[in-house]
């Protein structure tokens, strides 16, 4: 296959309790996963296992406590501009406007003003927020709102997409609509994404692989290739009859049966 | 929508300018027909006609000025330290921790009771006046940015650095404008406050200012120059509140709730 854009190698993070020294939370514990170039990943497991831990760790913003994380080959120490991320919160800046938003971290890149205005119309327009440029935040829905952290996060053209449950705030609709756009806008710039989710039909919908995850300290237990064609277009593929049985074997291997009260 | 919009825009105005009137008459007749003394409440006539006196020999608008730039100088100076302070503070905890205990203890104690602390140390000069001024100014600034600046969502922070932000970016692009609602609902307040502490340093001592007329028109007995010398007061201060709330607006135009000019 092509290129590996993100891996991470024997990874551990332990947190540290407070007071104590010895013994911590054990969040993940060697791990290995590797995202190809243009490959869309989704991540599941149980809540706590680890998965906003791992994004955080390829973000460089929380330090691996073992092992390393690597964009591009390269050993991510700190924040770099090769990786972007989004949360389920848009996280807007409410008195920027739209395209101020999504200027946000080009701009801190130094890109200059006439480029940045230019990058964040095409993306805007590219997420049908064409008319919405000039207004701000609280002026749109949940679901444009997040299509602007989408753009946002786009504009600074990352090589690792970081996606961290972010339609699980949406109504089921809107979150349609948004995988859709998630979906085709992956295929045509194709970009490589790690997409946490809680969602199955989500995962399936949007992604190449899905690796699924341990209770806490968090492993991966299972790889399940999606093997359903037209991964651009999520609305045809949950129809799809083969994505039953895989949530079946998520259900499984999530033991959502058992936990059921 | 728009037309009834308007009409009723009108409607308030007309509304509000004949209470205005209703109270000026009131003021005018209301102690006479109720057999209130001049020397209680100087009915409005008087009071003009002391305006006017005093305008001409008493230096009134000398002693107002004199007033107005100690309590702008004194608001300057106090909001500048209450902002800087208050970013400080909010952003290191350190320093929140070591520094706390201090602030408390000048937080309560009234600060108007520095005055003549202030005029033992500083004479019968501006300094003191000032100094009560920004005394009193700077807390209600202070408080309210070191909380806006705890407020700021945390994941906000993080998403700026992983962008690659440097703190002093993260400070400008995020931490400084999220806490401007706050700091300006703070500065309305100090106008307010930077007054008093101008007025309460002019009581105590000087032969300046209005603080200065309020004493002697009472010394003298004067009912309608104290009446005179609290208007000119209360102009002083509405004065520099609208100026914040003109730049509040400015600054704030996005704020979801800032299409009508609220109090
Ligand atoms: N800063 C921290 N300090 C201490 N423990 C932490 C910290 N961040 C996370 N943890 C712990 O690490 C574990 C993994 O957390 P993480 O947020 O990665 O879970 P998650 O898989 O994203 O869960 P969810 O699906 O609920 O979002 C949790 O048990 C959590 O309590
Ligand atoms: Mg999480």
């Amino acid at each position: 296959m092509a290129t590996v854009r993100l891996e991470f190698r024997n990874v551990t993070k332990r947190f540290r309790s407070r007071g104590k020294k010895a013994d911590g939370v054990t969040a993940v514990e060697n791990l290995d996963i590797r995202v190809h170039d243009g490959e869309v990943v989704s991540l599941i497991g149980p809540s706590g296992c680890g998965k906003s831990t791992l994004l955080n760790m390829a973000s460089g913003l929380d330090p691996a406590t073992e092992g390393t994380v690597f964009v591009d080959g390269e050993a991510v120490t700190k924040p770099n501009s090769h990786v972007a991320f989004m949360l389920q919160k848009d996280l807007l800046l409410p008195w920027r406007t739209i395209r101020e938003n999504v200027e946000l971290g080009v701009e801190i890149l130094g890109m200059p003003q006439s480029e940045r205005a230019r990058i964040a119309r095409e993306l805007l327009l590219k997420c049908r927020l064409g008319d919405f440029v000039d207004h701000y935040p609280h002026q749109l829905s949940g679901g444009m709102r997040q299509r602007a952290a989408l753009a946002r996060t786009l504009a600074v053209d990352p090589a690792v997409l970081l996606m961290d449950e972010p339609f699980s705030a949406l109504d089921a609709q809107t979150k349609m609509v948004l995988q859709q756009d998630l979906g085709r806008t992956l295929a045509e710039t194709g970009k490589t994404a790690l997409f946490v989710t809680h969602d199955l039909v989500e995962a399936i919908a949007l992604s190449d692989r899905i690796l699924v995850m341990s209770r806490r300290p968090g492993r991966i237990i299972e790889e399940i290739p999606v093997d359903i064609p037209n991964r651009a277009v999520p609305l045809e593929r949950r129809k799809n009859p083969k994505v039953g049985p895989i949530v079946a074997r998520l259900m499984e291997l999530l033991h959502i049966d058992e936990a059921e009260a | 929508m728009y037309g009834t919009d308007v009409t009723g825009t009108r409607l308030m105005m007309a509304l509000g300018f004949s209470l205005f009137l209703v109270f000026l008459a009131a003021w005018q007749w209301a102690p006479g027909v109720m057999g209130i003394p001049p020397f209680i409440i100087p009915p409005l006539s008087k009071v003009w006609g002391e305006f006017l006196h005093m305008l001409e020999h008493e230096h009134l608008l000398w002693h107002t000025a004199v007033t107005a730039m100690q309590v702008l100088v004194g608001f300057l100076l106090g909001i500048l330290l209450g902002i800087v302070c208050g970013f400080v503070l909010g952003m290191s905890p350190t320093a929140e921790f070591v520094l706390s205990p201090y602030i408390l203890a000048l937080q309560i104690a009234p600060k108007v009771a520095f005055a003549p602390l202030f005029v033992i140390w500083f004479g019968y000069s501006v300094t003191p006046k000032i100094l009560v001024a920004v005394l009193i100014v700077f807390f209600p600034v202070m408080i309210n940015v070191l909380s806006a600046v705890r407020a700021v969502d945390p994941d906000i922070v993080r998403l700026a650095r992983a962008f690659t932000a440097s703190r002093l970016q993260v400070f400008w692009k995020i931490q400084f404008p999220a806490s401007l609602p706050p700091m300006f609902a703070g500065l309305r307040i100090a106008a307010t406050l930077a007054v008093i502490g101008v007025l309460v340093g002019e009581l105590v001592g000087g032969n300046t200012g209005l603080g200065y007329l309020l004493t002697f028109g009472e010394g003298a007995g004067n009912t309608a120059m104290v009446f005179v010398t609290i208007i000119m007061l209360t102009i002083v201060g509405l004065a520099l509140y609208g100026v914040i709330v003109l730049i509040e607006g400015r600054v704030l135009h996005w704020m979801p709730s800032r299409h009508h000019p609220g109090i």
